[in-house]
């Protein structure tokens, strides 16, 4: 199981202060466990120097097996398995078969790269989330430093650091 | 410390802290339902109660019930799947084609917007499964399953398949959008809340914790959906209208029925979130977050597409008198001069001359305006499938079987059946669900809001 934990948080109310104070905090060397919004904020992936979510990728390869199932799929039922005349069209007619692999390839595509997304962000009904603040799901921002991750920065001086980037309130949180 | 440009309209009025949002949309949530809330959905439930009659008699006595005949074999059955169809297509737009276009206005409609899209496909697909006369025998049979099971499967070639995938991938896919949508909102409403409430809403909000990490996810997630749900949407209805357009009746075998279904389609979507929006914010004080601004961009979406519509109507004419086809010629002229002139009149009326009244801008900026020709709108474009569906049908190759279609009173009471369902289904949206994105809204207020917000 995780063991205690024991972070200091910062409470920013402004997106700018916030991208500000982010950009201070980590050049003075202090390691920052995670920043907390009440919304997407815009550029805040570079200022904590995450890298592009490669979900994308994920996506474009469920679309790919999206196509291909449904083509194998229909060419296996129409032309192999039970092969009809219908409208004297060939028994593979690829054209007619455009409109399900163009549905099942986003069907797969969204659906894959949604369950990946879920999984890597640990979305499911029984989670039990780190909530640092119940006000981050409304109007504030928080920074949260895991104290044992930053031990050789003095507490009074990520504190004093936190304060002077724009924190409204410098706050104390533990876990178990 | 915020600059409010003095030439974009303002997407949020009022002042509004980020506070001021929550509150503003959860606290619809949070409160006990007022009496004209229970008014409201009593009515439709007792609406879909009473459709549920006809739904009853239909299966039990088969859909001989219907007012169907040898000669019009589809009529209001898929007249009202291909307007619901239609109306379910604004809110998929909305959210995925205006996130594209980066048009920041579509955050406080678009959770409405998606909810009815939801709704609208769940009453659709009553039509095709009642149809099906004893669907608990066999709605697998759409599925690719080998014929009870020999190896026969379905028939690949045909487009109402293709709309079996389309309409299932459509409500699923939305489905899911919608969803990942609002799992921020109920992060937020579970913070809120105290007891159960804070368990159920713990639950939908799936753990969500607000992380910069989670977030970038989230519209990553969100980008690549919309620019899968952006073709789907104009899948849809361009398969919906293949329909149609694949058989070889007089009126229905035209190539420009895609493109023109879609348009359509998104015409009458917009005029059916305008309704119910309008109510909405009416009745739960949201003016701030829904504005005339928002209405207006609406209505000149109305315009938009009410006119390709019109253009459509012309182009489908031109092409059956150009075509030189006689039966061609004959059912455009059935249409327009026949016996059902008067749904003809109707539809040109409803959509094609009536949103040019958006044009004027008192007009498309009032409120009573814009709600009224919403509602024609609408009438319109059920007139539009009665009357490619049912004049294409009446008179057909053989004037000794030639008919008119009349509806059974178990027609009207599945078409009322789907309106309870439908209203029942918002009803329950508005009152257990944020209506409006407040993440999405917090998101944009910053650059749109009318009042520097510090």
């Amino acid at each position: 199981m995780e063991r205690d934990t024991h972070f200091v948080t910062g409470v920013y109310e402004d997106e700018d202060v916030l991208l500000h104070a982010i950009k201070q905090v980590r050049s003075s060397g202090i390691q920052i466990h995670e920043v907390y919004s009440p919304y997407p904020v815009h550029g805040i992936d570079d200022y904590l120097g995450y890298k592009r979510s490669r979900l994308p990728i994920a996506a474009f390869l469920f679309g790919l097996l999206g196509t291909t199932l449904a083509l194998t799929m229909q060419y296996y039922m129409m032309a192999f398995d039970w092969p009809m005349i219908i409208g004297g069209k060939d028994f593979g007619s690829l054209p007619t078969f455009i409109p399900v692999t163009f549905e099942l390839t986003v069907l797969l595509a969204s659906f894959g790269m949604v369950g990946v997304f879920m999984v890597s962000t640990d979305l499911k009904p029984w989670a039990q989330p780190r909530i640092f603040d119940l006000r981050i799901t409304d109007d504030k921002h928080v920074m949260a430093i895991d104290i044992a991750n930053n031990s050789a920065i003095e507490l009074a001086k990520i504190e004093e650091i936190l304060k002077s980037s724009g924190a409204s309130e410098v706050n104390k949180k533990s876990f178990e | 410390m915020q600059v409010t440009s003095s030439v974009r309209e303002p997407l949020v009025t009022g002042g509004k802290s980020y506070h001021d949002v929550t509150n503003d949309v959860a606290r619809h949530v949070e409160a006990k339902p007022n009496i004209r809330w229970f008014l409201a959905f009593l009515t439709s439930a007792g609406v879909l109660a009473l459709g549920s009659i006809a739904v009853i008699a239909t299966l039990w006595e088969g859909i001989g019930m219907w007012g169907l005949n040898k000669t019009v074999g589809w009529a209001w059955d898929i007249t009202n799947f291909v307007w619901w169809v239609g109306i379910g297509h604004a809110g998929t737009l909305i959210s995925a084609v205006l996130l594209l276009f980066r048009q920041k206005w579509r955050t406080s409609i678009n959770r409405a917007a998606e909810a009815m899209t939801i709704f609208a496909v769940i009453c659709a697909a009553m039509f095709p499964v009642l149809h099906m006369g004893r669907p608990w025998l066999g709605a697998y049979w759409a599925l690719p399953l080998p014929n009870v099971f020999g190896s026969l499967w379905v028939n690949f070639n045909s487009p109402l398949l293709w709309d079996v995938f389309a309409i299932s991938t459509y409500f699923s896919v939305s489905l899911v959008f919608w969803y990942i949508g609002l799992i921020p909102d109920f992060a937020t409403i579970r913070d809120r809340a105290t007891g159960l409430r804070k368990i159920i809403y713990g639950a939908l909000s799936f753990g969500w914790d607000g992380a910069a990490k989670s977030w970038s996810r989230y519209e990553s997630v969100s980008l690549i959906l919309a620019g899968l749900a952006t073709p789907l949407v104009l899948s849809v209805h361009t398969i919906v209208s293949f329909d149609f357009a694949t058989s070889v009746i007089p009126g229905w075998h035209t190539t420009i029925f895609p493109p023109y279904f879609v348009a359509g389609a998104i015409f009458s979507g917009f005029a059916m979130v305008l309704t119910l929006m309008i109510v909405t914010r009416k009745v739960y004080s949201l003016e701030d977050y829904i504005t005339i601004g928002h209405i207006e961009l609406m209505n000149i979406v109305i315009i938009i597409t009410g006119s390709i519509v019109g253009i459509a109507y012309i182009t489908e004419f031109f092409m059956a008198w150009y075509s030189g086809v006689e039966a061609e010629q004959y059912a455009f002229m059935n249409r327009m001069f026949g016996p059902y002139w008067w749904a003809y009149w109707s539809m040109m009326t409803c959509n094609v001359i009536s949103p040019q009244l958006f044009w004027i801008k008192k007009i498309r900026t009032s409120i009573v305006a814009t709600f009224i020709l919403s509602i024609v709108v609408n009438i319109g474009m059920w007139f539009e499938r009665f009357v490619i569906i049912v004049t294409s049908l009446h008179r057909d190759y053989l004037p000794s079987s030639w008919a008119m279609f009349y509806p059974t009173w178990a027609d009207v009471g599945i078409y009322l059946f789907t309106f309870g369902l439908f209203f029942t289904l918002f009803f329950l949206f508005a009152k257990f669900f944020p209506v409006i994105n407040m993440a999405e809204v917090k998101a944009v207020l910053k650059s749109s809001s009318d009042k520097v917000n510090k």
